[in-house]
């Protein structure tokens, strides 16, 4: 089993939800991100999503597109990204990581190498925003073939037919869109959220986690009675963004903290 | 909107052009490019829809466009016979408000109230901001905040047509910035809203959508070239920034094998200065804005600033069935200088009359370059896809004036 298939089992074990925090690597400063990675377990993440920087992040909104600016200040590459994953390794053997990005970097390393390289630093799944399953037929071959799991998203706007064919085509689990829009935006319908995910059940037989718009324990609970696992990436930017240099591992743990407390109680009715 | 070579039929039904184009956006957007694709292929089939577009090119832009014999320019350079292809007479003053025409119709017939565009020096975004008040349409276009403040009387131009510009401060402020935002703004209001992309690139369909609008160019010349010069010609020039209106003179002249086909791409201070735009000459192929194809980029797969005199040429990437046409050979693609570009902008006011886009300038220089190579009878055609008034402030500064 994989780490991811791994962490699932466990948690459906126990009856609990997955939390998956999102940050970019290099953000604020390179030298963070493995401390941020290990702040994140500490807070309760079972799965970690780390950003890989892209000059031009299509689907994602201001405060995520400020993250990845930051990091590219720094030159953070596709290359630096890995060897990040692989010192978090060195002492944390259990949790998840899943790369998430744009297709650019990870063509201008090759396909072939970067899954080689991604799967001997550690990384367990990669998630190319901008590679609908029609496009990444090979890519996703070439994951599975290095024991990655390509993780693919679905939206609001995917009909039936297309849940089928993402669930054929990916693996670990699968990511819900719960909002038409970028990333951070502040439109989030709980209820329509909790309406469609029984649809995407019915056809896709792999843990389904819901991201975008998820900003408090109170919404991610919410989304946790529904859903497998909520994706937490704008909100906790801001907390980077928004602490001194000094605090900002503490005050990541507290955050996430916070939400996996109230995703654990429930929800009150 | 036809190619009359049936062994020419890029690209396949998921937009590749051999290893270019293609559908390269994020889930929330693939539904509403489906229904885009399949809107399109209707309105393609659909007489009426093809007489509407036909009236408005006609009676509204002012089509078709003249070619015209720059006989004074051509005996100074003591070469080929230059003909230009003047869609800078067109209404908006470039070739940009065919396509514009063609979406917007689109639009419409979707059922859709809003209309989106990116624009780099505002050429486009004038245009769709054009057509939007020809319409009743509500319109927003984004531009880089770098660019509102170069171009502000072009955003000037917009709002008085009732447009609403929205600067954009992220990355490098321009226009792939502007696009990238444009994109989000679709996939947030993908129900109500069309996004009227001017250039050939993006995800399909738009790059063969926008080429079909613009391939009026083409058909006109097809048959104006014999009416004027008693054949067709043995170069056809056009300047590629994003390429529509390169693509838009090339397509009906695919299957003319004895025609060349050339694009002039911006080689700003100089290739080697790395102060450039030009994508398929010093590019490699990556994933940008939707489609695959050449990219000026980093070794990290990151995407470069571009420069060029010219803020219509200045984008990192290029349409697709450019990628296409270079790999394949059937088009062969050239570089020009700003400061060639200039003078070929100079030239074409003092000896004709005309005064050329910055943009077109570019094809200008090369024919310019080309012609003295060639015998007299040689006959070169050069898409002055746009009039340069809107050039007029970079060009006085280049020049050491200020108004």
């Amino acid at each position: 089993m994989s780490r991811i298939q791994t962490t699932f089992a466990k948690l459906s074990q126990q009856g609990r939800k997955a939390l998956i925090p999102f940050i970019t690597a290099g953000d604020p400063e390179p030298g963070l991100t493995v401390g941020l990675m290990q702040a994140l377990v500490a807070g309760g993440a079972d799965v970690i999503e780390l950003g890989v920087p892209f000059s031009d992040p299509m689907a994602d909104g201001p405060t995520i597109q400020r993250a990845s600016e930051r990091a590219l200040a720094y030159g953070v590459s596709l290359h630096i990204v890995l060897g990040m994953v692989k010192e978090f390794r060195k002492k944390d053997a259990a949790t998840p990581v899943v790369l998430m990005g744009y297709a650019n970097p990870i063509e201008a390393y090759g396909a072939e190498a970067f899954a080689k390289d991604a799967q001997a630093a550690g990384v367990d799944g990669v998630l190319v925003v901008d590679y609908p399953p029609e496009e990444c037929v090979e890519f996703a071959r070439i994951l599975k073939a290095n024991s990655l799991d390509p993780i693919f998203l679905l939206a609001p706007t995917s009909s039936d037919a297309r849940f089928a064919e993402v669930a054929e085509m990916g693996s670990g689990y699968i990511y819900y869109v719960s909002l038409k829009g970028v990333t951070g935006a502040g439109h989030l319908d709980l209820d329509a959220v909790t309406q469609r995910i029984p649809a995407i059940r019915e056809k896709v037989r792999m843990p389904v986690g819901v991201g975008f718009g998820i900003r408090d324990g109170g919404a991610a609970a919410r989304i946790a009675t529904v859903a497998d696992a909520v994706v937490i990436g704008s909100r906790i930017i801001e907390e980077i963004e928004n602490s001194p240099r000094a605090e900002v591992a503490a005050r990541v743990t507290a955050f996430l903290r916070s939400v996996r407390e109230a995703m654990d109680q429930g929800v009150k009715l | 909107m036809q190619n009359p070579d049936a062994s020419y039929n890029l690209p396949d039904d998921r937009g590749h052009f051999g290893k270019f184009g293609g559908i390269f956006v994020a889930e929330t957007l693939i539904p509403a490019l489906e229904e885009l694709r399949l809107a399109y292929e209707a309105a393609k089939a659909d007489p009426e829809f093809r007489a509407e577009f036909e009236y408005e090119l006609k009676h509204y832009v002012g089509r078709p466009s003249p070619i015209y014999h720059a006989k004074r320019w051509s005996n100074t350079l003591g070469g080929a016979q230059i003909y230009l292809k003047r869609e800078d007479l067109n209404h908006t003053g470039a070739h940009k408000v065919n396509n514009c025409i063609g979406q917007a119709l689109l639009a419409r017939r979707m059922g859709k109230p809003r209309v989106i565009a990116e624009t780099g020096a505002g050429q486009h975004g004038v245009a769709t901001a054009t057509v939007a008040a020809r319409y009743g349409m509500e319109c927003v276009v984004y531009m880089g905040s770098e660019d509102v403040k170069r171009q502000a009387a072009n955003v000037y131009r917009m709002k008085l047509l009732g447009a609403k510009v929205v600067p954009v401060e992220s990355g490098s402020k321009t226009l792939k910035d502007a696009l990238n935002e444009a994109m989000r703004d679709w996939v947030t209001n993908v129900a109500d809203t069309f996004y009227i992309i001017g250039t050939v690139a993006g995800p399909h369909p738009y790059p063969m959508m926008v080429r079909d609008f613009q391939s009026v160019i083409g058909a006109e010349c097809l048959t104006q070239m014999p009416e004027l010069a008693g054949r067709q010609p043995d170069a056809v020039i056009a300047c590629v920034g994003g390429g529509s209106n390169a693509m838009g003179i090339f397509y009906d002249y695919i299957p003319e094998k004895g025609v060349k086909l050339i694009g002039v791409e911006a080689a700003g201070h100089g290739i080697e200065s790395g102060k450039h735009a030009a994508s398929l000459t010093a590019g490699v192929p990556g994933v940008l804005h939707g489609n695959r194809t050449y990219l000026l980029q980093d070794k990290n797969g990151q995407i470069i600033e571009t420069h060029s005199v010219s803020a219509g040429l200045d984008y990192p990437g290029v349409g697709p069935e450019h990628a296409w046409l270079k790999d394949s050979g059937r088009a062969e693609y050239v570089t020009i200088t700003d400061d060639e570009a200039l003078k070929a902008f100079h030239d074409l006011c003092h000896t004709e009359g005309i005064i050329p886009a910055l943009e077109s300038s570019h094809a200008l220089a090369y024919a310019a370059k080309l012609a003295p190579t060639l015998a007299k009878d040689k006959l070169l055609l050069v898409n002055l896809s746009g009039r340069g008034d809107k050039d007029m402030h970079t060009v006085a500064e280049k020049s050491g004036i200020q108004f």
